[in-house]
């Protein structure tokens, strides 16, 4: 399986706009301060293991009163990062929840190194540095504590913020703050770590750090920020993606009550920088919106127009139908054994264009003033929204301040920075203004970055045992001059490649000019469902079921290399989350579910997370209803915080059952997305949620990686396996629609 | 024109067009940011308050209709031991992922609670049906619902 995350884009933007994260000392370094009043500053700057010199820095501040302030670096997408991360430094740095603080950070690489949120890379991205960042802290508290009492470290130990001495002696850190600014700094590579038996944070269920300032309805989000005489801004763009401005009546608009100011905006044309349009700003959003009536622009967009998702469809089918244009992996002898197949299986399925759909629509606030620029947002990808801010202003990245909100979700779509450099152009044109752009639901819709289609068309070989013995794929995807869109591009590593099977794996591309981008368990979500739902069939043609048929393909291997920065796929571990799943939900007795039900399985590796699920359907007035999933992930020998770990999986599996089962997709029509809101691009709805989810976590030795999407993947198949299972009918389209079963 | 507004238990006066729906004068005239923009269309129920004790969207309220109509918003939500029941259930659940539906979910939870005291599953699918969570928590909802109908 791919691990097609975005190790290879650390800043998500493989076209450029990349963190520079500077390159600091390699051991990276500690520093402690000592406050005013008696506190203690330490600025934990460290290496990170995996983010060729990244840095990770965390502001850790003990106060007289032995609270303790830690800062989180990563933005709050409802992930779970903001807790997690400070409780890996407040784990070696030996302190109790209860003392602690957590303040999120500004954006800043040079301080605080990678603060990307996506690709579920934060957790093995930071599992050693912020562990190492805490117990440097700790090493020299206990340095400090030595001095006073004229003993060894070695024999001093640390409990819920003091050291604990011969005699009953004990200090706490504040008292040692001081002292401890004074101590050198110890080698972060080599500091000594808890052992795990240790642990007293990590593995607790900690709940959200933000949950009850949520509950009170606080400002918290992007959305929220207030400042002294902001205006209020909607930006109207060229429907058709690509169009660029011939002219509008501004002035008819400027004229219009309440209406404060209307801006052309001449962009680059690039969907993730600036495209053309039209921002009117207001002191009140509603009013700037419903200016926009009243709007009448002229778009130069017949070039664009000419782009439909029936023409898309078309084209993809003829180039299905014929051979690839490009090998992505040819391994073994694949036509030999077609040539020798006792059976041949082929099929083709589809998946469409998605939406990310974040109920926090997209926005920002951004001042602009004496060449410089402070905003507010909600990114999952600040340093790339800062270099791209930079390019299209003309203004140095030191020039941009970027502050951090909490995020109203993410899934991706945050990891694109449209919205930051349309406040920051807008903001430009009324210097010392503060200005929040604010996307309409439509506009949301309208101008995302979408999961890319794609179409897939397979043929496997079976030989007398009923064992696949080629597997070839023919993906069509959209992208041009030999490259596929953001998103969009085949992965030679595409499970059962390295196992045995022969396999040739081709890839074709269509022209769109759709903007497309990262959507949750980006390249796996929509390949894992084709590549799991066309294997059941394999299965099923060899006279076995897919658990049966992935357990023995597992056999061809025990590890598979992946590429530079990824651990390798490990089939011990693939095998242990399988096994678990099927004893978890009774796999073996599925033939005695009653006529209309049905059981279904898939596995998927994806984001170095290891999950299968098992889906129990029940047909119900003409559509499929889910009774049941059952998940078993393998994330590493640590589940950090299991509350929240359980919470991903449980929104993994209903954004699944979202995809495949609500109706949504997205279309185009005349170069422009035909969906508007939640009635034409819906989302699962509590009636769409399964009564039961049960989650259960396997772990390894290998370190822990993250949760934010590997669930996902897997369901999506095993719901079209189980609706196969109960009604013998294959879903080879997304998303299911109730003519299916008519 | 000038409109009156009661809400959490206050009174307010303000200058407004009485077609702007209730959500943006909450948000740009009060200062109550805890009312949340979904979609404006009714589709989403993030901006979900009570009038008078009852779910309503609030991008679908002009304000010039409110009326003598109580408002209460997620704001003010805890001032009844009801509202305290709920808040007190999710936070304990720990309901929230991204959280930005949560105040329209407790807002609707706190009213399908005051008209059905004890809701079976069924009932509060279906007093919930209206609000939407991308980062769907309805598992969690579902619980915390429950919770606090205990
Ligand atoms: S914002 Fe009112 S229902 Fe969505
Ligand atoms: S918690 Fe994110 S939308 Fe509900």
């Amino acid at each position: 399986m791919p691990l097609r995350d975005l190790y290879a884009h650390p800043c998500g933007d493989p076209g450029g706009g990349g963190v520079s994260a500077p390159v600091l000392s390699r051991r990276g370094f500690i520093a402690a301060t000592a406050l005013a009043g008696g506190g203690l500053m330490f600025d934990l700057r460290i290496a990170s293991a995996q983010a060729a010199g990244g840095v990770l820095n965390a502001f850790v501040r003990i106060a007289p009163d032995n609270r303790v302030t830690i800062g989180a670096k990563n933005a709050e997408v409802g992930q779970g990062a903001k807790t997690m991360l400070p409780m890996l430094i407040a784990e070696e740095l030996d302190i109790d929840w209860a003392q602690v603080t957590i303040e999120q950070t500004h954006a800043d690489a040079a301080i605080f190194g990678p603060q990307s949120a996506g690709g579920s890379r934060t957790t093995p991205r930071e599992w050693l540095p912020s562990r190492r960042a805490g117990a440097a802290a700790r090493a020299m508290l206990v340095a400090a504590a030595a001095k006073r009492w004229g003993v060894e470290p070695a024999t001093l130990t640390t409990r819920s913020g003091r050291v604990l001495g011969p005699g009953g002696r004990s200090l706490t850190y504040a008292a040692l703050a001081a002292d401890a600014a004074a101590m050198p700094a110890p080698e972060l590579e080599k500091v000594a770590l808890k052992d795990s038996a240790t642990f007293r944070i990590i593995g607790q269920s900690i709940r959200g750090v933000d949950t009850p300032a949520i509950v009170a309805g606080k400002p918290l989000y992007g959305i929220d920020v207030s400042l002294p005489d902001m205006l209020h801004a909607v930006f109207v763009t060229c429907p058709a993606f690509g169009g660029t401005m011939k002219s509008a009546n501004l002035d008819a608009v400027r004229a219009l009550p309440g209406v404060a100011h209307v801006v052309p905006i001449k962009g680059d044309g690039a969907p993730e920088s600036l495209v053309d349009g039209v921002a009117i700003l207001s002191k009140s959003w509603w009013t700037a919106n419903k200016a926009r009536d009243a709007l009448e622009i002229e778009w130069d967009d017949a070039a664009a127009r000419a782009f439909s998702s029936e023409t898309l469809a078309e084209g993809a089918k003829a180039k299905l139908a014929g051979k690839g244009e490009a090998e992505v992996l040819r391994s073994g002898d694949p036509d030999a054994a077609f040539a020798a197949a006792a059976k041949t299986v082929e099929a083709q399925y589809h998946y469409p264009f998605l939406a990310h759909a974040t109920l926090e629509p997209q926005n920002c606030t951004a001042r602009f003033a004496d060449g410089k620029v402070e905003i507010w947002a909600p990114t999952q990808n600040p340093e790339a929204g800062r270099t791209a801010v930079a390019k299209a202003l003309g203004i140095e990245p030191a020039a941009i301040r970027i502050n951090l909100t909490r995020i109203g979700g993410g899934f991706g779509r945050r990891l694109m920075n449209d919205y930051m450099v349309q406040a920051a152009a807008i903001a430009k044109a009324v210097p010392g203004t503060p200005v929040k752009l604010i996307y309409t639901r439509e506009d949301d819709t309208r101008r995302d970055f979408y999961r890319p289609a794609g179409w897939h068309r397979f043929r496997a070989a079976i030989d007398g045992q009923g064992r696949l013995t080629a597997l070839h794929d023919h993906f069509v995807t959209p992208g041009t001059g030999g490259k596929a869109v953001r998103a969009g591009d085949a992965s030679a590593s595409e499970f059962p490649a390295g196992l045995g099977p022969a396999i040739l794996y081709e890839q074709s591309l269509i022209p769109t000019n759709m903007p497309t981008g990262w959507l949750r368990a980006p390249g796996s979500n929509g390949v894992a469902y084709a590549f799991q739902g066309f294997l059941d069939e394999v299965a099923l043609a060899g006279g076995r079921d897919l658990p049966t048929l992935m357990l023995e393909l597992l056999d061809g291997a025990t590890e598979l290399a992946r590429g530079p920065n990824q651990p390798p796929f490990k089939t011990a571990r693939a095998r242990g989350v399988i096994e678990k799943a099927v004893a978890m939900s009774s796999w073996a007795d599925r033939a005695r579910l009653p006529k209309g039900e049905g059981k279904g399985f898939a596995f998927y590796y994806s984001h170095m997370g290891y999950f299968a699920e098992v889906v129990h359907v029940a047909m119900a007035e003409g559509m499929p209803v889910v009774r049941a999933v059952w998940a078993a992930g393998d994330v590493g020998s640590h589940i950090i915080n299991p509350l929240n770990a359980v919470h991903q999986v449980q929104g993994s599996i209903i954004d699944g059952l979202g995809q495949a089962l609500v109706g949504q997709a997205i279309t185009q029509v005349d170069g422009a997305v035909e969906q508007a809101s939640f009635d034409t691009h819906p989302l699962p709805r509590i009636t769409d949620a399964p009564p039961r989810i049960e989650v259960a976590f396997v772990t390894s030795e290998d370190p822990p990686t993250g949760m934010g999407e590997p669930a996902l993947p897997p369901l999506i198949p095993a719901l079209a396996n189980a609706i196969f299972a109960a009604t013998g009918r294959r879903v080879r389209s997304l998303p299911i629609r109730p003519e299916m079963f008519a | 024109m000038a409109i009156s507004l009661q809400v959490n238990g206050r009174a307010h006066r303000v200058e407004a067009d009485p077609d702007k729906p209730l959500l943006w004068v909450l948000r740009e005239e009060l200062g109550l940011l805890g009312t949340k923009f979904g979609c404006g269309a009714g589709l989403c129920g993030a901006c979900t308050v009570h009038l008078d004790g009852v779910a309503a969207r609030s991008c679908q309220t002009p304000v010039g209709e409110v009326g003598r109509a109580a408002v209460t918003t997620i704001e003010g939500v805890a001032a009844t031991a009801l509202g305290q029941r709920v808040g007190a259930a999710w936070i304990d659940a720990d309901v929230p992922q991204c959280g930005y539906c949560q105040a329209g979910q407790i807002m609707s939870a706190v009213a399908l609670l005051r008209e059905t005291p004890k809701p079976d599953d069924a009932a509060i699918d279906a007093g919930m049906a209206g609000n939407l969570c991308r980062c769907a928590t309805y598992t969690r909802i579902r619980a915390a619902i429950r919770a606090a109908a205990a």
